[in-house]
């Protein structure tokens, strides 16, 4: 018994370093997040959260179900692989309600060149002009229809 | 460079980060030479180097939280560690090495103090010795050999545990097959010997200080011996470093037209003339110098301080190297950006110096509180009752 | 737009419920989407990319990207000659506002579009301290932003450079092969904007979806594949100088 006198102060540590441990597996229980685990090591709720975000483009899909005027002029030239929101952009708000939120006026002598700007890097077959010597700066759909995109004679649409 | 690595990740926090922890383990294994291998020469340098792996140990964390998004969520790390990762141990490894090592180790030394202290002193003082024994005040012989015994075992424990402290920081880097600059199945050990030498120099320098301050002589067979193990260390840190360099240089991969440039330019002050030239060659030949020259006692303690305090700079530049220079280049290889330091800032050059400072005054509080030297009137009394 | 107000009120509740049936689309309310029926990918054509930036401009929009970082962007390369090792590389913002006319005439040009490789073998979720970003089911790389600490060990292991740290939410971010887009039926915002079908996304489960059946029966390759990473981000025609 001498022996356990003289090591007492040893089970005193012992014994703090126990209820250490226990205290922190008992909050480690209260602290982990409830789906954490269920697919993975991961919290399983962030699969929720990351596809509960809101969505900004629409998708041809839904435009065409309402303009599909559009849609027949498109299908029939160069631009019919060119999604909708690619030149008017996001547009989820307008599908949503179509009637109070309405797209920007485009200006197309900003948006084409974006595309079609002449770069050597550019693949040699996609049509690009340098837009100075094309059209001096001017509209591009005061002489091509953007939906489809050929020559038309006499001026816009 | 990839868009989104114009901006560095880590900054000169994380280059603090390893600095600190492989003083550290560099202090402990000095402390550990005395107690497990029995260099009895080092003796005097004992508690001191484990007050100072606690101090700097106790700041370890700090630079860590401060770099983080959201410090606030770093428990996390202790409720569902990732296996997978390195970073993930580091809680476990901190805690175990700071509570099961390092205070244990600390506390079975001092106990005998302790508890005459808590019976000697008054006020606040007082209840804080009482509450350190535990509330046991046997410090029989008996007791005391329990301790000593129980004392061995930690430090063999804990010499394992101080490499792998530092070890798994070295892995972090060395781990990441992105970086080439890291990448590299030496990182550990280089990060050991280089924290093995930083620890061996400050607790040297950390002494001869304490010495002069107190006005006691300075034991010279202490300190030589600890500057023979700190050349021995250096040597070895020294050629692991090269290895890895010559490796580099010889086998050419793809990244090294990317590193090679870019140590000759953005890294060239800190790298070559900082770290290889100040902070290694010339340590080494100075203490090359005394153990082949038979110099005398002044001129050596001169040549230990000098040796000393390059070989603090020049462990930070092999930190800051790693760390920062391996985000300097891009994982293209084909260019690369600018470390942008701020000062007054949350991981600013100011913060970094706060940090710095801080472990040494944490230092200065564990002296008062747990002399490494006993009172020179009670020195007698202390060698006549402390186990051997 | 010449719509009568017949079609109006025929095509608008057509359209209405449609999208509500899209929007209906989240993994757990709908039994439309099965996380085990799906192994997501992408292929990009870098044949027909033309640097307009158009992919990397919606993703700003779609995932609401702070400027100065990009979970996709597009490269512009330079080779000249032989020279694969060392192409001349730029990437103007990311090429959100496409790119500047070439300085250097001659060599081999062309574009290439950078985003997150999604890769099977992910070395960023590998180093995760607490498990915040992961592999789900379906083969998306994703980040949960809830659990992130910041500590930015995912953006160095990243071998394509594809990380970065949201400075408003201090948390890892990085594309998510929009999720809340695939997962609703649709698909991606950068491969339904690209207008020359550089971008497509891949069902690699699907036996029936096209650029399986593409990936199948073409010379593709990924990026850095001697990293093992398991890429799922393919390019087909990438030339030897891209990194």
């Amino acid at each position: 018994m001498n022996k356990f006198k003289d090591a007492e102060h040893l089970f005193r540590l012992a014994a703090v370093f126990l209820i250490g441990a226990i205290a922190f597996l008992v909050l480690r229980s209260f602290l982990v997040p409830r789906s954490f685990g269920q697919y993975g090591h991961y919290r399983g709720k962030a699969f929720v959260e990351i596809a509960a975000l809101p969505v900004s483009y629409a998708g041809h899909q839904v435009c065409e179900g309402c303009h599909t005027d559009v849609l027949d002029v498109k299908s029939k030239g160069v631009h019919k692989g060119v999604a909708c929101e690619s030149c008017h952009g996001p547009l989820a708000k307008h599908a949503d309600d179509p009637a109070s939120v309405q797209p920007v006026k485009l200006d197309t002598a900003k948006l084409c060149v974006r595309c079609h700007e002449a770069n050597i890097a550019k693949p040699k077959n996609f049509p690009q002009v340098a837009s100075e010597d094309h059209s001096g700066g001017a509209a591009c759909n005061s002489c091509h229809q953007p939906h489809s995109p050929a020559m038309i004679a006499g001026g816009s649409q | 460079m990839y868009p989104n690595e114009v901006e560095l990740q880590w900054s000169v926090l994380i280059v603090l980060y390893p600095f600190l922890t492989g003083l550290v383990a560099g202090a402990f294994i000095l402390a550990s030479l005395e107690r497990v291998f029995r260099v009895e020469a080092v003796k005097p340098t004992y508690r001191l180097a484990l007050l100072t792996a606690l101090a700097f140990l106790i700041v370890a964390p700090l630079p860590l939280q401060l770099h983080l998004g959201h410090p606030e969520r770093s428990y996390e790390m202790y409720l569902t560690p990732h296996g997978s990762s390195a970073m993930a141990m580091f809680g476990f490894v901190y805690l175990w090495y700071l509570l099961a090592v390092l205070v244990l180790e600390i506390w079975l030394d001092y106990r005998r103090d302790i508890v005459v202290m808590s019976q000697s002193t008054t006020g606040w003082k007082r209840l804080v010795y009482r509450a350190l024994t535990l509330g046991s005040s046997n410090i029989s012989d008996r007791s005391l050999q329990i301790d000593e015994r129980a004392g061995w075992l930690i430090t063999v424990i804990g010499i394992p545990s101080a490499f792998l402290l530092h070890g798994y920081v070295g892995f972090i880097f060395g781990s990441v097959k992105a970086n080439p600059w890291w990448s590299s199945p030496l990182m550990p050990v280089v990060f050991l010997f280089s924290a093995m030498v930083s620890g061996i120099a400050i607790v040297m320098l950390l002494y001869m200080l304490m010495c002069w301050i107190r006005r006691e002589a300075i034991d010279m067979r202490c300190v030589d011996a600890v500057a023979k193990y700190l050349f021995y260390t250096f040597i070895i840190d020294f050629s692991l470093e090269m290895l890895d360099l010559i490796h580099r240089i010889y086998e050419a991969d793809e990244s090294f037209r990317s590193l090679d440039f870019m140590v000759h330019t953005k890294l060239y002050l800190s790298q070559v003339v900082i770290q290889i030239l100040l902070g290694t060659v010339v340590p080494i030949g100075l203490l090359a110098l005394t153990q082949v020259l038979k110099l005398a006692e002044r001129q050596r303690k001169q040549i230990y301080v000098l040796a000393g305090c390059l070989t603090m700079i020049g462990i930070f530049a092999m930190r800051w190297n790693v760390v920062i220079g391996g985000q300097l280049f891009s994982k293209s290889f084909l260019g690369y950006t600018t470390y942008k330091m701020g000062f007054v800032a949350r991981e600013g050059l100011l913060t970094a110096i706060v940090l710095t400072i801080l472990p040494f005054v944490i230092l200065w509080m564990l002296v008062k509180l747990l002399p490494p030297w006993p009172d020179r009137h009670s020195v007698a009394i202390s060698a006549a009752a402390s186990a051997d | 737009m010449n719509i009568t107000r017949r079609q109006l009120l025929i095509l608008l509740p057509a359209a209405a419920i449609a999208w509500e049936h899209i929007l209906a689309g989240t993994p757990e309310a709908s039994p439309n989407y099965n996380m085990t029926g799906h192994w997501w990918g992408m292929l990009m054509d870098i044949t027909k990319c033309i640097g307009c930036g158009s992919c990397a401009r919606a993703c700003q929009l779609e995932n609401h990207v702070p400027d100065g970082y990009y979970r996709t962007w597009v490269e512009r390369y330079h080779v000249t000659d032989w020279a694969l090792e060392y192409p001349k590389v730029d990437s103007p913002e990311g090429g959100k506002n496409g790119f500047p006319a070439a300085v250097e005439a001659g060599g081999k040009n062309f574009f290439v579009p950078k985003m997150c490789n999604q890769c099977a073998d992910s070395p960023c979720t590998q180093v995760c301290p607490v498990g915040a970003t992961f592999v789900s089911p379906d083969g998306v790389v994703l980040v949960d932003q809830k659990y992130c600490l910041g500590c930015r060990y995912c953006v160095q292991a990243c071998p394509y450079g594809c990380r970065f740290i949201n400075p408003q939410t201090k948390t890892a971010n990085k594309c998510t092969l929009c999720y809340h887009r695939i997962t609703k039926g649709l698909t991606t915002a950068c491969s339904e904007v690209c207008p020359t079908g550089t971008r497509q996304l891949a069902d690699l489960k699907n036996p029936n979806d096209p650029i399986h059946e593409f990936l199948k029966t073409h010379s593709v390759q990924v990026l850095k594949p001697h990293l093992a990473t398991r890429s799922k981000c393919f390019y087909y025609g990438l030339d030897g100088s891209v990194r």
